[in-house]
């Protein structure tokens, strides 16, 4: 458009330059990674080298690339549902963490995991289901008494999250009392979050999860922008806001789920990654989707790191490591947009 | 008045529940190009019945047609090509940029996801024209202040490129020249064959600019009809309950509504029933 005044709005080259720039920086953020660890590797003997007796490559692909991957996918698919609850909260300060919806997601999980056991196939769906079913029904709950007369209340919504998620936790503790063969896991692992893993396959179905919701959301990109003027304003530029809100409810409960089921609760990513995401490119969702995928999976990944190198042999959980950035991000961001968005 | 003539019809619509409806038996029309005010105190339904106009309500009983169908019988898209609504407020959440937010105008003639062609381009730099707003395409619309943003959503409602536009109220929060600019505006663009209808709470504009008033008492129609017809003392002081002073204004030739104290209001009663007494003209 000539006399447009550039970068006003999303266009194809805009769309495709921010999301090339930070797919690199996410493969240099997982090469970078990779070297990361209690022991030193070689990246050139690890690739070039021989196959015989080569310990830096049964290092990279046994036990760093895995881990790696893993928090790639599971930090994208904690900003995808982070991003997307933003909208239909129509406020930044939506998290599935801070709403309860992983907690829901880890009660689920646990649930599911004293009554199928764990190591077969069933029991991995089985666990996949109850996070699922977890997740989708905290977020029910915290939708419901966060909403007055059928309107989003601001600080009754976050209130609401902030119950269930304390709510969801003591019913975590209190399941692992119960169930002895649980402390397997270890109830760090649901609490805090860990990204700890050898498995391919656990990998593998990740990628799905995160590939299929972030498709599925991808479709409702623009009607999420329409979205956060509200319900009425939508319905009157053409958007079926039950339709939009249902699918947006599923497919983030879907990716949380998914991610508590493999990782535990790791909170706050999908509260920092939108937001920051949005400074950097703008509020548009059909490209601040898929960038806040990129960054969350850069910043989990990071935040990975930090928690597997910083204080030597001692690996802390990543989840601390997030919720130390995210602890003090939550009271920028209330102080500085507690006073707007929704009315 | 056959119908097909009208660009919107409400036949008998009610809404909310039986026992404590919001609006009884409401009927009306707005006919091709026509500005149509919907005035009436605070609570009359007055909203409510724009909602139901854009067909974000349902009515309970009745219905609403647009040229000549039933508001149910559009697509939420369709309906989007046809209206365009302007709230009496927008909060807006994030910093999306003017032109993105004139952009989503284009919404219901676009389907999935993709990006805005040339054509939605051009709509959408009309509109801002249109509303003098075009030198604010790049600012967030959260640095903007009430007058900018009020065009902005106009715009964003223009770029919609409908028949029809519904305002509830579009210059609630604007000073008397910002809210002036508003209903020219509105008026250039009745003339350019937009047919309007606008929630007013200001009658003196009523009068101004609207064709046809529907005058509202409770989820009720009072009076409907030209200004002279509707903004009678009778009628404003039976539907808003305090007595009013109704002058025509030499200079516009439209009707002038204004407010009386009390101190006035009681000074008028006294001469008014030494005059015919006993006084039944201010009971309802």
């Amino acid at each position: 458009m000539p006399g447009a005044v550039p970068d006003t709005f999303l266009t194809r080259t805009r769309f495709v330059r921010v999301l090339v720039i930070l797919s690199l920086l996410l493969a240099a953020a997982i090469i970078g990674s990779a070297l990361v660890g209690s022991e030193p590797i070689s990246l050139r003997h690890a690739v070039f080298g021989g196959a015989a007796d080569n310990l830096d490559r049964l290092i990279l692909l046994r036990i760093r690339l895995p881990r790696v991957l893993l928090a790639v996918l599971v930090g994208g698919a904690l900003a995808a549902a982070g991003t997307t609850l933003q909208a239909l909260l129509r406020n930044p300060l939506a998290d599935p963490h801070m709403l309860g919806v992983s907690g829901g997601a880890g009660v689920g999980a646990a649930v599911m995991l004293m009554l199928a056991g764990s190591g077969t196939v069933a029991s991995v769906l089985a666990v996949l289901a109850g996070a699922f079913a977890g997740a989708l029904l905290a977020m029910a709950v915290v939708y419901r008494l966060g909403s007055v007369h059928g309107r989003l209340q601001p600080y009754m919504f976050l209130l609401a999250g902030v119950v269930t998620n304390a709510f969801a936790g003591a019913l975590i503790m209190t399941l692992n009392a119960v169930a002895d063969f649980f402390q397997a896991q270890g109830i760090l692992f649901w609490l805090l979050g860990t990204l700890q893993t050898e498995s391919y396959g656990l990998v593998a179905a990740s990628a799905v999860y995160l590939l299929v919701g972030v498709l599925w959301l991808m479709r409702h990109t623009r009607a999420f922008n329409v979205l956060t003027l509200g319900e009425e304003g939508a319905s009157q530029l053409g958007i079926d806001v039950s339709r939009t809100r249902r699918s947006a409810f599923v497919v983030s409960s879907l990716l949380v789920g998914a991610s508590v089921s493999v990782s535990g609760m790791i909170g706050f990513v999908g509260l920092i990654v939108p937001h920051v995401t949005r400074l950097l490119i703008g509020p548009d969702y059909r490209l601040l989707l898929p960038a806040a995928v990129l960054t969350g999976a850069i910043f989990l990944l990071l935040a990975d790191t930090v928690a597997r190198g910083a204080f030597g042999d001692t690996e802390i959980p990543v989840g601390v490591v997030t919720a130390l950035c995210g602890g003090p991000f939550f009271i920028y961001l209330l102080r500085r947009e507690g006073g707007r968005g929704v009315e | 008045m056959v119908s097909s003539d009208a660009a919107l019809a409400v036949r008998g619509v009610s809404f909310g529940y039986a026992a404590q409806p919001v609006l009884r038996d409401v009927s009306c029309r707005v006919g091709r190009g026509e500005f149509v005010g919907i005035i009436g105190p605070n609570g009359s339904g007055k909203s409510t019945l724009l909602k139901l106009m854009s067909g974000y309500l349902s009515p309970r009983a009745g219905e609403v047609l647009v040229d000549g169908q039933p508001v149910a019988r559009y697509s939420r898209a369709e309906l989007g090509r046809m209206i365009g609504v302007v709230p009496q407020e927008t909060v807006v959440s994030f910093p999306f940029t003017v032109m993105e937010m004139v952009l989503f105008g284009r919404t219901p003639h676009l389907r999935g996801f993709g990006f805005e062609g040339p054509a939605d381009l051009a709509a959408a730099r009309r509109a801002l024209e249109r509303t003098d707003a075009l030198d604010l395409a790049g600012r967030a619309i959260t640095t903007l202040s009430g007058g900018e943003r009020q065009r902005v959503i106009l715009a964003r409602a223009l770029a919609q490129e409908p028949r029809m536009l519904l305002l509830d109220e579009p210059a609630a929060f604007l000073d008397i020249r910002h809210a002036v600019e508003m209903y020219d505006l509105l008026r250039d663009l009745q003339a350019e064959g937009l047919s309007i209808v606008s929630v007013l709470h200001d009658l003196n504009i009523a009068a101004l600019y609207c064709d046809q008033l529907v005058l509202l008492d409770q989820g009720a129609v009072a009076h409907t009809g030209s200004a002279t017809q509707v903004l009678t003392y009778a009628n404003l002081t039976a539907v808003y309950g305090t007595e009013v002073y109704v002058a025509l204004n030499d200079i516009t030739g439209a009707l002038n509504v204004l407010p009386l104290s009390r101190a006035h209001r009681e000074r008028l009663r006294a001469e008014f029933s030494e005059k015919t007494n006993p006084a039944t003209e201010k009971s309802r």
